[in-house]
């Protein structure tokens, strides 16, 4: 039976961390509207951007001269798995879940014979991924000076896999982020980028001339096309994290109240069976008289 | 035909303009173009410039660098990397943007990435830049 003292204490301990949970639920909050604007507000130019690669990709698709990065390398043995995850913890499974996804696919690569190479965005994931798959670590990419993720923030990770791409180390690229779905719901998802691979043109395509030429264009564009997706993954990954932390630090505020009543009645019990005592022992002692 | 067409300018990061427009003068890759209500289908890359639009109430300038544009008979569409209003590009804005692609043309040289005239088109993107400064009055220095 802990001592009245003991249980003041983890009272007075456990009001403190909901303050702080609290606290950080509404800051995640705040985050989570700006992230959720930024997300919106690039979505029209990857609409856009997309809407156009997709109808240059299917009237070049097949020709020998099409780009390496849209038609890929002719094989498909080494895997570059880009791990895109949050500087910091305290958000739920949001960085395990997509650390999951990554090693699944990574387990069944290297279960079909594939060799499997790995970059990692934000420190949390290369945290999770290192036991298992240290070895195989490419390089890592911090972003916890980065305070605003703009295009160049999207734009240098770009620049690094496009450089290893055109230095022949991997065929293939897949980006793992979580897409945000709303506040309690963030899908880890997996999608590749390079060779690109576009959603099918739906309905009457417009008949465009390309000026310069259709490949100029696409060679032109094919690597900024590389850079838009991770840019969108980023901010669709910052609002996810926010959404998850939010909840997180909603659930730990409302178990925190949960413990501090739990406590606050085992208190006043050990309170009131002190105070019994006491009225016993008067009473026992007055009626020795 | 109608005497105004959509235009609508975008960057990754926001949208800069939506608004109805009977003229848009475009930095095209391979020279400057104009683009009006009717106009056929094409889709140019961008070279850095400056983007001129003729709208109901007035004129509008933007500099642009990197992207393409989307022109259909109903609207230009402009997705530009880097896109701000020419009145918010200040020297020292102008200079950081130079500076980059500078080192970008340094960088190219010093590795030898003469591939696919990569060198070339660094040294293109750095006068495209200057003739820039130039046309809104900005110092090259």
């Amino acid at each position: 039976m802990p001592s009245l003292k003991d249980l003041k204490n983890r009272i007075a301990s456990v009001k403190s961390t909901r303050k702080i949970t609290k606290a950080m639920q509404m800051v995640a909050a705040a985050k989570l509207r700006r992230a959720q604007e930024a997300a919106e507000s690039a979505r029209p130019y990857t609409e856009r951007f997309n809407a156009v690669m997709a109808g240059l990709a299917a009237s070049v698709a097949g020709s020998p001269s099409a780009p390496r990065l849209l038609a890929g390398t002719g094989s498909d043995k080494v895997h570059l798995l880009v791990v895109m995850t949050a500087e910091r913890g305290l958000c739920g499974g949001f960085n395990g879940n997509i650390a999951k996804l990554a090693k699944q696919r990574a387990a069944q690569l290297i279960g079909e014979g594939k060799t499997v190479k790995i970059l990692t965005v934000g420190k949390k994931g290369r945290d999770s991924m290192r036991r298992d798959y240290g070895q195989l670590f490419v390089g890592h990419v911090d972003l916890s000076s980065v305070k605003q993720i703009s295009y160049g923030t999207a734009q240098n990770i770009a620049r690094d896999v496009l450089g290893r791409f055109d230095a022949g180390e991997f065929d293939v690229a897949t980006i793992f982020f979580a897409r945000f779905e709303n506040v309690i719901s963030q899908v880890p998802t997996a999608l590749q980028v390079i060779p690109a691979a576009f959603d099918e043109v739906e309905g009457e395509t417009t008949l465009y001339d390309y000026e310069p030429s259709e490949e100029a264009i696409l060679n032109d564009l094919l690597p900024r096309g590389v850079a838009t997706q991770i840019f969108a993954a980023l901010l669709e990954n910052n609002a996810s994290f926010n959404g998850a932390q939010m909840s997180a630090m909603d659930n730990a505020t409302r178990n925190a109240g949960e413990m501090i009543e739990k406590l606050t009645i085992e208190y006043n019990r050990s309170r009131q069976a002190v105070i019994t005592n006491e009225l016993i022992e008067i009473i026992s002692g007055a009626e020795a008289l | 035909m109608a005497d105004m067409m959509q235009f609508d300018l975008v960057s990754p990061e926001r949208r800069l303009a939506s608004v109805q427009a009977s003229e848009v003068q475009i930095p095209g890759a391979d020279g400057d173009l104009t683009a009006m209500p009717g106009h056929a289908p094409v889709i140019t890359t961008l070279r850095p410039g400056v983007l001129k639009v003729v709208h109901g109430s007035g004129n509008d300038e933007y500099i642009v660098s990197g992207g393409f544009a989307e022109i259909t008979a109903e609207g230009v569409t402009v997705l530009a990397e880097q896109s701000m209003h020419r009145t918010e590009v200040t020297q020292e804005i102008y200079d950081k943007m130079l500076a980059e692609v500078r080192a970008y043309h340094a960088e190219v040289r010093e590795k030898g990435l003469d591939a696919n005239g990569l060198i070339d088109d660094a040294a293109k993107l750095i006068s495209d830049m200057v003739a820039m400064g130039d046309h809104i009055g900005l110092s090259n220095d």
